[in-house]
């Protein structure tokens, strides 16, 4: 069998690539400040674990005051009494305080969670490796890339020490209320921290999003033509686009909104604003919302896209078929792309619109569910009478593509303008992006996690570890946000500190304490992950060369591949989900390995030539 | 690594990584700006008198003779990486210095320009300061960045030049003139935004 045969090339390489490049830089060269893509992602995943526990510990103080408000917060109440985040005497959180951790729970999830897990983790770690090359095509600019999120972080966590606290106008930073600020001219706010912490990961996010443009036209291996490239790397590859387009976009609203701020301009401030300082007038709120969701639209999909190419590869890996309609997919994820350049305008069915531009803004929204239903049939035919093997990695891509079906389906619903006008800011609104952001993004980047940690440390992650985080997040996460939905058709609004004081609202705190009791149930699980990632990290098992039997290239690379990747020559001949070929013993066929074949009724058949087929592995 | 392994190969696309990657990043440049000509257009349209009172106030004259500065140094720019190209030092140095010197240039007006609008006032949180002089600083302020951002590695690709071995770097050369042709494309869009686009009907309000 191959995997004999994997594991014998393996023993001879003995675990290391070719990494004495490496071996004469000092140790802050070699972990710290590397250009190494595959270092880089180490650090991007550090990082975006460290914030995903940072965001999700304010989410839970977030639901503790929803289902209890006016019990005292754990943790918080105890280390910070009497203090302006917490209530004279009582312990309970304050309505200030309440509206900077809502702030800081969306944005540090979205800016410093997901898109640098999905793409500075998942882009640096498998694109280089993916198109078989040794690095990406401009590796110091790589570094930076990196290197600008963690000051970005600490700037944005410094806000809380300064007068009034972090951002509190909410992700979205609607003004008047995140321009309108008491401070005067020239002082640092949190909301202006916010702006240029922001300012930074979008640089971070833009220098990314080059160098993946690039590596990945300049720098694929000989042979590998752009329809043979896995559809992780063409998903980040659009991705790249994605950024390299909409982020600056944003950069410029952020400008003007820190000028707003910073020096009390009026480019979000109207005309008429009574405020205690002094305004000039004349500018539009309303433009920034226009400005902010030509970027922020985009962005879900920037946070959806590599998943959806991560969870391909690992639905077609563990059913050990070829993905079903492999252009559909390309094409499906260049549709979603550019459609997501001409929907922004339906985050403001309410914000004051031209019914006849919601009208155009909603049809352009409801048409983006033809590709996304394109690509979840064309997994549904992956997964159909496949092979199917329930290791950890698949059971998350399968609840990626589940859950990820759920939250495209209440999309649907808020795309349409009359539906979205009734429920608009409330919990549906929040149980919606929640799917499409955790039981979406997130199972696949566990997915993700747990298909390439064996490349990525040399080690495999604990199977049955791997299990019990899955089936705990997985059930708790739907305790938790599958109520939001009927929380949301109550019409439970959404950023509101005390839903005790509204009449209507009295009769959900049932629901509100069911949810909280799962949340925490969700946060915890997350330690699991950490647990076994660190645990799996010393004591996991030995990882082979290519654990998975899988056919894209990062398995032809040495289990545990130093600087430079690969200790062989690498020429594709094929594409990347030759599974179950006809008139093959083995059901895989990589794409490193020559070969040839013939197509009979678009189902690929080697053609045997034994000697070829032996000497493929073997030989390097 | 190996020197045997195939991976680094030429670029596919035949065009230099840098120079793929600047172009990738031009495009991004060109929706920042975008952003704020977005804005630009639209608050203009709703404040028509301010963007007229204040455009009446700028120094058209300074502003055609920075144009000329930056169209010449782009023309010097080109010269420059085309002298790289022959190999010929001291036209190479002689260009690059030319075109250090137009973008000097450039700034040393927009400094004398901003500090005559400082004297009057013009300045965000000064009393005069009104909605289009919020994007006349944000914009020309954005574009002299790029300006000073061309500048630096002119200077290290300036200084390197007089060294032993010369700066003998054609495409990093011609990486560099992408970028400062767009700082001076984006100068031709904000030029006649801000300055030349007066509206002179505006002061009863537009019909």
């Amino acid at each position: 069998m191959s995997t004999a045969v994997l594991g014998s090339a393996e023993a001879t390489t003995h675990g290391h690539g070719h990494d004495d490049a490496h071996h004469d830089l000092p140790w802050f060269r070699k972990y710290l400040f590397s250009t190494d893509h595959k270092v880089i992602a180490k650090q991007f995943l550090v990082s975006s674990l460290f914030f995903l526990f940072i965001g999700g510990a304010f989410a839970l103080f977030i639901r503790w005051q929803i289902a209890y408000p006016g019990k005292p917060v754990p943790v918080i109440g105890s280390i910070m009494p009497d203090t302006w985040v917490t209530e004279a005497g009582s312990g309970v959180i304050t309505p200030e305080f309440y509206a900077q951790l809502l702030t800081m729970h969306g944005t540090i999830m979205i800016f410093f969670v997901i898109i640098p897990f999905a793409v500075g983790m998942f882009g640096n770690f498998c694109i280089p490796l993916m198109i078989g090359t040794d690095d990406m095509a401009m590796p110091r600019l790589n570094m930076w890339s990196f290197w600008l999120v963690p000051p970005a972080g600490m700037i944005m966590m410094s806000a809380f020490f300064v007068e009034g606290g972090y951002a509190a106008a909410g992700w979205t930073s609607y003004p008047p209320l995140s321009a309108v600020i008491q401070s005067p001219t020239f002082t640092l706010s949190g909301q202006t921290l916010w702006l240029i912490s922001l300012f930074l990961v979008g640089f971070s996010s833009i220098m990314g999003a080059v160098n993946y443009v690039t590596t990945v036209l300049n720098k694929r291996a000989k042979g590998m033509k752009l329809f043979d490239m896995p559809l992780t790397v063409w998903a980040l590859f659009i991705t790249a686009v994605i950024i390299t387009l909409g982020t600056p976009v944003l950069a410029a609203a952020f400008a003007m909104l820190f000028m707003d701020n910073f020096l009390h301009t009026s480019f979000f401030l109207p005309d008429h604003l009574v405020t205690s300082s002094k305004y000039f007038g004349g500018g539009q709120p309303v433009l920034w919302q226009h400005l902010f969701w030509f970027y922020s639209h985009p962005a879900v999909y920037i946070m959806i896209l590599p998943l959806m190419g991560i969870a391909s590869d690992v639905l077609a890996t563990f059913s050990r078929k070829p993905i079903y309609g492999y252009k559909a997919m390309v094409f499906a994820i260049a549709g979603i792309a550019f459609l997501g350049f001409i929907v922004w305008g339906h985050h403001m069915f309410q914000s004051g619109m031209n019914p006849l531009l919601g009208t155009t803004f909603m049809l352009s929204t409801i048409v983006i569910a033809v590709p996304s239903s394109i690509k979840v049939f064309n997994w549904l035919g992956t997964l159909w009478r496949g092979n199917i093997k329930f290791s950890t990695a698949m059971l998350n891509a399968l609840a990626f593509v589940s859950m990820f079906i759920i939250g495209g389906l209440s999309g649907v619903f808020m795309a349409s303008a009359p539906v979205d006008i009734y429920i608009h800011d409330t919990y549906f609104i929040v149980a919606h992006i929640h799917y499409v952001l955790f039981g979406g993004s997130l199972f696949g980047i566990f997915a993700g996690i747990y298909y390439w940690y064996p490349k990525m440390f040399g080690k495999m992650l604990n199977e049955s570890w791997g299990r019990k985080h899955f089936y705990w997040t997985f059930i708790t996460f739907n305790l938790t946000f599958f109520p939001m939905h009927v929380l949301g058709v109550a019409g439970h609004m959404r950023r509101i500190y005390d839903p005790n004081v509204y009449d209507f609202l009295k009769g959900l705190g049932g629901i509100n304490e069911f949810i909280t009791i799962a949340a925490i149930a969700l946060g915890f699980s997350q330690l699991i992950l950490v647990f076994n990632v660190l645990w799996s990290l010393k004591w996991g098992k030995k990882a082979p060369r290519n654990p998975w039997r899988a056919n894209t290239l990062e398995w032809a690379a040495p289990a545990h591949p130093g600087h430079g990747n690969f200790d062989r020559d690498i020429t594709v001949y094929r594409g990347p989900y030759e599974f179950s070929v006809e008139g093959r013993d083995l059901d895989y066929w990589p794409q490193w390995e020559p070969g040839k074949s013939i197509s009979v009724h678009h189902h690929t058949v080697a053609v045997s030539d034994a000697s070829e087929e032996s000497s493929s592995v073997s030989n390097h | 690594m190996s020197a045997a392994l195939n991976l680094s190969h030429e670029p596919i696309t035949k065009i230099a990584n840098g120079k793929l990657g600047m172009w990738a990043f031009l495009g991004s440049e060109l929706m920042f700006f975008s952003g704020f000509f977005g804005a630009f257009i639209v608050l203009r349209n709703s404040n028509y008198e301010v963007f007229a009172n204040g455009s009446s106030h700028l120094n058209v004259w300074l502003a055609l003779i920075n144009t000329f500065f930056l169209i010449g140094s782009s023309l010097t720019m080109a010269l420059c990486i085309h002298a790289a190209e022959k190999n010929d030092r001291s036209k190479q140095q002689l260009f690059l210095g030319l075109t250090l010197l137009g973008a000097l240039g450039f700034l040393v007006i927009k400094t004398i320009e901003y500090s005559d609008k400082w004297a009057h006032g013009y300045f965000p949180s000064q009393e005069n300061h009104t909605l289009f002089y919020s994007f006349y600083f944000m914009m020309t302020g954005f574009h002299a960045l790029h300006v000073i951002g061309g500048i630096i590695p002119m200077l290290f690709m300036w200084f390197r030049g007089y060294s032993k071995k010369g700066y003998p770097y054609p495409v990093k050369l011609e990486v560099l003139g992408l970028y400062w042709h767009f700082v001076d494309l984006m100068w031709i869009f904000i030029f006649p935004a801000l300055y030349l686009m007066i509206p002179y009907h505006g002061a009863g309000g537009h019909h």
